[in-house]
């Protein structure tokens, strides 16, 4: 059985600081709080659609993934980021979600913050509840995985 | 340095959670009224709890499952509640002008609930006499056992309601509280 997704307070007591913290480290303080704001709001929206309670830390680290790179998209003239694949992220993850649905939840989690949000095994192992080395692991396992399927 | 959450970033985002309408229930806790610490909750339509001496876990639970998991502590949007049992219990307001919503009590229970609701304060009325009042004049029992689950007490006065031959009889929050309140009122000396 899953678990059921819990109030929303507990959720947000539980991952604000990590949030802030990951924020912080991209966008720096000032910006961090704007976006940290935003990065619950969004999780407020989008919380009555949760089926269950699982890997909340790596869906909302998600969100802010998303939220940093929409952050600085904005903050940067458009031919200054040839190298930074902002607007292939969203389309990245799309794609990821469906063909990972089959894999074991902690591999889809780290493949999908991996491939679709180019998150570092630091920030992955965090938000997957495991070190770095196992959320590379988890990660490779989870591509060996789908190779094999896709075969 | 570790940054951490200041309270005003977490104080802005509890305001503009509220503000924004993302919130199936909206609840803080009064520390210390005169009948000690309270837990009030509110949706956009009224007040939907308020518990005596409560276990905040236990609690959020319950508001999830009843209202749905938006539940988050917000001081703004319980604030009229918070200034009106202020007033009630410093003996200035009589009766409430927030809303109670008890939609996710059962029908006999609402009845029940709107009946209670026109007791007037300073006055006591009986479980058989609210039993008459919703057609079942046999039900005064059921009319103790919804009494005894009202979501909001106070705001639905259900501490104006005594056993037959005046003795305060039960009380969710404890009858020192029934007492107290019904002191408060007046309505015993």
């Amino acid at each position: 059985m899953s678990a059921a997704v819990p109030p929303f307070e507990r959720f947000y007591e539980a991952h604000r600081v990590e949030v802030f913290r990951f924020l912080g480290r991209r966008l720096g303080r000032q910006r961090a709080e704007d976006a940290f704001q935003e990065t619950f709001l969004r999780a407020l929206r989008a919380y009555p659609r949760l089926e269950h309670g699982e890997h909340l830390r790596a869906w909302v680290l998600t969100i802010a993934s998303r939220i940093v790179l929409d952050d600085v998209r904005r903050s940067r003239p458009q031919d200054e980021l040839p190298e930074l694949p902002a607007e292939d992220v969203r389309p990245a993850f799309e794609e990821l979600a469906p063909l990972t649905d089959d894999l074991p939840p902690k591999e889809r989690a780290a493949v999908v913050l991996r491939y679709g949000y180019d998150l570092g095994y630091d920030e992955i192992g965090a938000a997957i509840g495991s070190s770095e080395a196992a959320a590379r692991q988890a990660a490779s396992a989870g591509v060996r995985r789908l190779r094999k399927e896709q075969q | 340095m570790t940054p951490t959450i200041s309270p005003e970033l977490d104080e802005r985002f509890r305001v503009a959670a509220a503000a924004a309408g993302l919130l199936d229930v909206a609840y803080d806790v009064l520390p210390d009224t005169p009948i000690g610490a309270l837990l009030v909750g509110v949706t956009d339509r009224g007040v939907c709890r308020i518990t005596f001496d409560p276990e905040p876990e236990r609690e959020l639970e319950l508001l999830a499952r009843l209202y749905g998991p938006r539940v988050l502590r917000s001081s703004r949007p319980v604030e009229r509640l918070r200034l009106e049992l202020d007033e009630y219990f410093e003996g200035r307001r009589r009766n409430f002008d927030v809303e109670p919503d008890v939609r996710v009590m059962p029908e006999f229970n609402r009845r029940v609930l709107a009946e209670l609701a026109q007791v007037a304060y300073g006055s006591t009325t009986t479980y058989g006499a609210l039993a008459v009042q919703v057609g079942h004049a046999r039900a005064a029992r059921a009319v103790g056992t919804v009494m005894n689950r009202n979501p909001v007490p106070i705001v639905l006065p259900c501490h104006r309601v005594v056993g037959s031959t005046g003795k305060l009889v039960g009380y969710g929050g404890g009858l020192h509280r029934k007492e107290q309140l019904l002191r408060l009122e007046g309505a015993l000396l």
